[in-house]
């Protein structure tokens, strides 16, 4: 049988088989024909013309790869002119950007990638705060460019529209912690202590944490969710080339609002929450209503209601902190907005609860 | 030193270790209409946002008027993009202000006009781009085509030397992109200003374009740099002759 690879002038004429098979021998004959130099043209030739398929087409991409490197030229005039014209589309790679190719990541390599991208993270996080202080430095010197109206409608937005479902939580966690303080002092006698647990409690740890939790989910998904959408649209790009900063702009007037209106939020849920207790104590348990006000008076002080007011300031930072990130860090697609505002609410819910957590260790060691 | 508005040599762009063009060598005279064209992919948006200060070229150098905008520190660069009007591709208006606060924002920031002229001054910019009356409204109130128009108007509000447009007329019917480019070159004609356009809209390019680059998605590098007419007459590259023929080779 006539050898399916041979050089007839300086036309290198490869028939190539319509089994695959010998493939690999075949590029091996090729590559040597190459090396010769004696090739300016590498002409195809089909086995079996009625009977090509991609799989041909696949191996010819094959070798002519390996021909641009000698700079020897395809013809593809002896094989039929549906497969010419198919390869004629297939183009070479870009060299450029061969290197782009990588392989797929296994399980090891993907769970050290995730790590990798938590640390990206948390430097990002690194530079935001640092921005963010920078902003909060030129509004205290009254350098800040943002716009005093955005200011006050946020402050609307996280205050007055956010009471009614701060009400109705809290008022709801005072009636459950009086229900669950009441079966077991019951055992001792000892409902009037219902009043104590129920203002240490909230005022404490319980009423800040959980405001936080409804402004995470409230705000600072709405904050994700603007601030990305400002990304889509190319807003902030537009803020940017008018010399404006995104961060005094846009985020400082966010971050100021829910910093002035937290602390207020959690004076109103403590006052609201012990009311709810106070309706459980008068109607389930008996206690007077006098009775359960002394009670009240006595069990807390002003450094219980100033550490859940410290707490939820600090509270209500994280929470501007981790919305206005996610926003001004999501990408640019109606489902990078949405992811945006998931991240929100998922990372300002956990950096409370490890908050609290560390607030827990700090006042128990200085014995607040 | 000569007429020569914006240099831009040897620029390299990349996303990471990604490299979309190299080697790019433009100059765009004063008052000029000059035309980025290229392939689907080929970084004609990313060679804007090079130029608007928006992305750190990976090497190379942009200069306005001899000053290389990325060796200068931040409060230069903030000055020299101030001399720029940028219309976006959706016009990317503030969406949380009327036209009127959108156009007068800049103003108000960057100006010491009484409030009465900035008034004054934005009506008669959005009177410019045929939104006179809209004031009041607030982006989401008025059509795409109207965005754009309102997102001329704000580019011109500090009457900048250099506007750049990303793909105008994108989204809009026949008749207002026809508008938009007479508007384009009464803009150019009246303020003198010098005009950088990414667009594939041919009919724009053909009816306003000065000069123009061509960049390849392929090679990634510019594949050409003159004038339109030229480039018309005799293309450099197959694929710039089928692009200004519409996929045919004539």
């Amino acid at each position: 049988m006539q050898s399916p690879v041979e050089i007839i002038d300086d036309v290198l004429h490869v028939t190539v088989p319509m089994a695959p098979l010998t493939k690999d021998d075949l590029i091996v004959q090729v590559a040597e024909a190459l090396k010769t130099r004696r090739a300016k043209h590498i002409k195809y030739f089909f086995e079996d013309d009625a009977e090509w398929s991609s799989r041909t087409l696949a191996a010819i991409r094959v070798f002519n790869i390996a021909a641009q490197k000698f700079d020897v030229k395809s013809d593809y005039s002896a094989i039929p002119s549906g497969a010419a014209k198919i390869l004629s589309l297939s183009k070479p790679p870009i060299s450029d950007n061969a290197a782009r190719s990588e392989p797929r990541p296994d399980i090891f390599e993907s769970t050290a990638s995730a790590a990798f991208d938590a640390w990206k993270v948390t430097r990002e996080l690194g530079v935001f705060v640092r921005q963010s202080l920078g902003s909060f430095k030129r509004f205290f010197l009254g350098k800040a460019q943002y716009q005093r109206s955005d200011l006050l409608a946020f402050i609307q937005a996280v205050g007055p529209q956010a009471l009614l479902i701060v009400s109705l939580v809290n008022i709801l966690l005072g009636v459950i912690l009086a229900f669950m303080g009441a079966v077991q002092l019951k055992q001792f006698g000892a409902e009037i202590y219902v009043a104590n647990l129920v203002a240490l409690g909230l005022t404490r740890d319980i009423a800040p944490m959980m405001t936080a939790i409804i402004l995470a989910g409230r705000t600072g998904a709405a904050y994700a969710a603007q601030l990305g959408t400002m990304q889509v649209n190319e807003e902030i790009d537009a803020l940017k080339t008018f010399g404006f900063s995104p961060m005094d702009f846009l985020v400082l007037p966010r971050m100021m609002a829910l910093a002035i209106m937290m602390p207020l939020l959690v004076l109103y849920a403590d006052a609201i929450g012990i009311f709810g207790g106070y309706l459980v104590g008068m109607s389930m348990l008996g206690i007077g209503a006098v009775e359960y006000i002394v009670q009240t008076q006595n069990a807390i002080g002003l450094t219980d209601i100033s550490v859940g007011i410290v707490k939820g300031s600090i509270f209500g930072v994280l929470v501007a902190i981790t919305g206005c990130m996610q926003g001004m860090r999501s990408g640019r697609s109606a489902s990078a907005v949405g992811n945006a505002a998931t991240s929100a609410v998922v990372s300002g819910i956990v950096s409370i609860i490890v908050a609290t957590a560390l607030f827990a260790f700090l006042t128990n060691a200085l014995g607040i | 030193m000569d007429d020569k508005e914006i240099t831009i040599n040897n620029l390299m762009m990349a996303y990471g270790d990604f490299v979309i063009q190299r080697d790019l060598e433009i100059d765009i005279t004063k008052g000029e209409i000059f035309i980025i064209m290229g392939d689907s992919g080929s970084g004609k948006s990313t060679l804007l946002k090079h130029m608007i200060g928006l992305m750190r070229p990976a090497a190379g150098s942009i200069s306005y008027r001899g000053k290389d905008f990325w060796a200068s520190d931040p409060k230069t660069r903030e000055a020299m993009t101030r001399q720029f009007g940028v219309l976006y591709q959706s016009g990317a208006l503030w969406s949380s202000m009327t036209l009127a606060e959108n156009v007068g924002l800049p103003l108000i920031s960057y100006t010491d006009y009484s409030e009465k002229e900035i008034a004054e001054l934005v009506s008669f910019k959005l009177s410019l781009v045929g939104l006179a009356g809209f004031e009041d409204f607030y982006p989401s109130e008025i059509s795409g085509g109207m965005k754009k128009r309102a997102g001329l108007a704000r580019a011109m509000a500090l009457d900048p030397e250099i506007l750049f447009f990303d793909e105008p007329s994108a989204g809009l019917d026949p008749i207002s992109s026809k508008h938009l480019d007479d508007l384009i070159i009464q803009l150019r004609d009246g303020l003198g200003a010098t005009i950088v356009i990414v667009t594939h809209e041919l009919a724009s390019i053909f009816a306003i374009g000065d000069r123009g680059v061509f960049v390849d998605a392929d090679e990634r590098r510019q594949t050409a740099l003159g004038s339109i007419a030229e480039l018309r007459k005799a293309p450099p590259t197959k694929k710039i002759a089928e692009f200004l023929s519409r996929g045919g080779t004539g």
